[in-house]
């Protein structure tokens, strides 16, 4: 048997949203099926659901809808992720649901994605959906954007319809912050400009979407500018037989920016102290530098006190440290956000006490603009709020760093994750209390 | 490709070692589920990956069904053995024994009884977490689950009022009596964990390469041929899992591709006998390793039903 060849390909993750019938989940079983990912008895499956409820047409929407209330409603409850293969990539997909209820389970797919796709369906061209699920793309700061323009065979492909569209878009994209986003006219019920180009648009010369998110650059997606390691767990083996590990003492994390050399300097926060690095310790032997997002050990120089939750970070890019936090916040629960509450605040490897001092807007997503004067946030709103937290956090603006600029709110009592948190930047960087911490 | 990048397999390793960390920080007393199988398997080489050169800071803990294959169970015991882990056994024959729990009339297969032998071993031990090689690329409810899964005092699982699971960030937070499964490989596919087993050089029992085995067919499937009864005054285990007279039977050369135990695992025809024809078998195939999996046939729903009720 002919053995396939050892060359690693690397991943890309995307999401698809859209309004509810706009053709998500028919999008992904179009990729799957035209990218022949998809195997004979998920295609039996499929035909039996088809003779049952679909009147003998396949429903590629079956693929991903996985829940019974899903199939019985027709409607994308949960993210549903999908997994498939091209020579080129691996893709890891979140379909994400296009009903308003459902908003927080888009901002859960899209938080890792690289790209999203949301789709539009052509007839009705940009809808408050539309713009809620751009400006959500633009908040979580997903690097790349795909507009599909869909359901183009029922406006005839016409050319002045996708510009038409594309300008409502670039009427408020200027707003949002992305830097890369593209347009596309596709039929994901047809497969037209999904996997194979259309004969029916000889007017557009892009890639096919298939086409797109194998070739789309993410090499640069992760930050790799200031050394972060959250301490996300203390490595100290008991009673080891090997008498070299006797005062091991690693510090164990996925490095959440930046890169690390052996030998270089480093702080601790938040106690400030400063050490050199004296091994990079892995499973796989030692490393002589690791990156971002690198699970590792760090072994110091020095016999410092390091708990889980403190910061190791390099001596660039200093992050900022405060316990009085300004970020957007998407509320995902159904009991409003509401000023004076307390919650607890998880950000990189600790869990802290927060208190939520002012709501100072909240997001309208048919301007964009963020009104003042809100009295609390209910589900699915964007709004801009004000924290103090039991003690500081050792932080980057989200904009700069996705990993160390984020957190989730747990409402105390319940346990339930209430709201996913995109921080500001700092106002001010930690100030060193040695003066020598400099490379 | 600059050399700051990971593949899709150092991507997945550093994505599951983080869960793992998370799992061993956040909570009092967790369990990894190992059985012995291909996923099992990795999952304890990023055990490895994540606790070293420290102890794996958790027992492992398995669920018999009473149907395992014999090569499964030497397995399992000789891994724990080697990795200095301690290995928790729990029966559902002892559930049924004890009478926690009962057959339905003429329910051959061990697959639901599980659940109830295994919220008894996590009452016992008090486990507030446990550590379980499901993928979501097996099954379509499956992949809708979290890689922190959340159940409540009975273990069980809604599926339409998941926590939003955000960034890397993972709500971990419990009541008493309240429960977590946790998912490390929950973004791998069967082709990873091949990939992985090939790269990291890991061992798998013999059964996933092709040998010679007697079966019958059901189903559509070829089932392995249960071991003769022992005649020792208890029931047969396996009566209704055996082959009925006009049921066929023949010697194939065979592997499984994914194991329960003995009833739901059908065995494909294969010549693979080396981890590299594996993956070369997976990459021209053309139904899912699931396919061979009697337990999810039974209808569309049976996975979430199974999870709802507290399932793996």
């Amino acid at each position: 048997m002919p053995v396939p060849a050892h060359h690693p390909v690397d991943i890309l993750r995307f999401n698809t949203c859209g309004s509810v019938d706009d053709g998500k989940s028919t999008l992904i079983g179009r990729l799957l099926y035209d990218s022949k990912n998809l195997m004979e008895d998920q295609i039996e499956a499929l035909e039996r659901s088809a003779d049952i409820t679909g009147g003998g047409q396949i429903n590629l929407a079956n693929l991903t809808d996985g829940l019974r209330a899903e199939r019985e409603q027709g409607i994308t409850i949960d993210v549903a992720y999908r997994y498939f293969a091209t020579p080129k990539r691996k893709f890891i997909v979140a379909d994400t649901p296009g009903h308003v209820q459902y908003t927080r389970n888009m901002v859960t797919g899209a938080s890792t994605a690289n790209l999203s796709i949301v789709l539009v369906d052509a007839r009705q061209g940009v809808i408050e959906q539309s713009r809620r699920h751009t400006c959500i793309a633009s908040l979580l700061r997903i690097p790349h954007l795909v507009i599909a323009i869909n359901k183009m065979d029922l406006v005839d492909w016409s050319e002045e319809r996708f510009i038409e569209i594309r300008d409502q878009f670039e009427e408020f994209l200027p707003r949002l912050d992305m830097k890369d986003v593209k347009f596309a006219p596709i039929s994901a019920l047809n497969g037209d400009n999904v996997v194979e180009p259309s004969p029916k648009t000889p007017w557009y010369t892009g890639p096919t979407l298939l086409g797109h998110l194998e070739s789309v650059h993410i090499g640069s997606d992760w930050n790799l500018n200031g050394f972060r390691l959250p301490v996300q767990w203390v490595n100290r083996p008991n009673n080891p037989t090997d008498a070299r590990l006797h005062d091991f003492r690693g510090f164990s994390g996925q490095v959440a920016g930046g890169l690390v050399k052996v030998g270089q300097k480093v702080m601790v926060l938040p106690s400030g102290q400063i050490s050199r690095v004296k091994e990079i310790w892995t499973y796989d032997g030692p490393q002589k530098e690791a990156f971002c997002p690198q699970s590792i050990t760090l072994v110091l120089e020095d016999d410092i006190d390091v708990s889980r939750g403190d910061m190791i970070i390099g001596a660039d890019n200093l992050p900022g440290a405060s316990s009085d936090l300004h970020a957007k916040v998407c509320w995902m629960h159904p009991r409003p956000l509401q000023r004076g509450r307390k919650y607890f605040l998880k950000h990189t490897t600790q869990t802290v006490q927060a208190v939520v001092t002012a709501i100072e807007g909240r997001i309208n997503f048919a301007t964009f603009e963020s009104e003042p004067d809100a009295p609390e946030l209910a589900l699915n709103d964007v709004g801009e709020i004000r924290l103090k937290t039991a003690k500081p956090l050792i932080y980057d603006g989200y904009a700069t760093n996705r990993l160390t600029g984020s957190f989730i709110l747990i409402e105390q009592g319940t346990n339930a994750t209430v709201a996913a948190g995109m921080l500001f930047p700092p106002t001010e960087a930690v100030k060193p209390e040695y003066t020598d911490f400099s490379i | 490709m600059n050399s700051y990048h990971l593949d899709h397999l150092q991507y997945l390793e550093t994505e599951a070692v983080h869960v793992m960390r998370e799992v061993a920080a956040e909570f009092e007393r967790p369990a990894l589920l190992f059985s012995g199988g291909k996923d099992s398997i990795c999952m304890l080489r990023l055990a490895e990956k994540a606790f070293r050169p420290s102890d794996i800071p958790m027992p492992l803990l398995n669920i018999e069904t009473g149907h395992e294959f014999p090569e499964l169970i030497e397995f399992r015991d000789r891994r724990a053995k080697e990795l200095g882990a301690k290995l928790i056994v729990r029966t559902v024959e002892d559930v049924l024994a004890r009478g926690l729990a009962t057959a339905s009339p003429g329910e051959v297969s061990r697959n639901r009884l599980q659940i109830p032998a295994l919220l008894g071993a996590i009452e016992e031990f008090r486990f507030d977490c446990c550590i379980g090689g499901a993928r979501r690329d097996e099954e379509k409810a499956r992949a809708k689950e979290r890689f922190f899964s959340f159940r409540d005092g009975f273990g069980q699982w809604d599926p339409k009022n998941q926590r939003p699971e955000i960034w890397n960030l993972y709500n971990a937070r419990l009541n008493p009596g309240e429960n977590m499964r946790v998912f490390p490989l929950s973004n791998w596919t069967e082709m990873d964990v091949w990939e992985y087993i090939r790269r990291e050089k890991l061992e798998v029992p013999s059964i996933y390469f092709s040998h010679e085995r007697e079966c019958f067919r059901r189903g559509g499937q070829w089932l392995p041929i249960p071991p003769p009864h022992s005649n020792n005054g208890h029931p047969d285990p396996y009566a209704g899992a055996r082959p009925k007279p006009n049921e066929k039977r023949a010697k194939l050369i065979v592997r499984v591709r994914t194991i329960a135990d003995m009833i739901s695992t059908g065995t494909i025809e294969s010549r693979a006998d080396s981890v590299d024809d594996i993956i070369a078998e997976i990459a021209a195939a053309r139904v899912t390793e699931r396919g061979s999996r009697a337990d999810d046939k039974v209808n569309e729903a049976a996975m979430e039903d199974r999870k709802k009720a507290g399932y793996f």
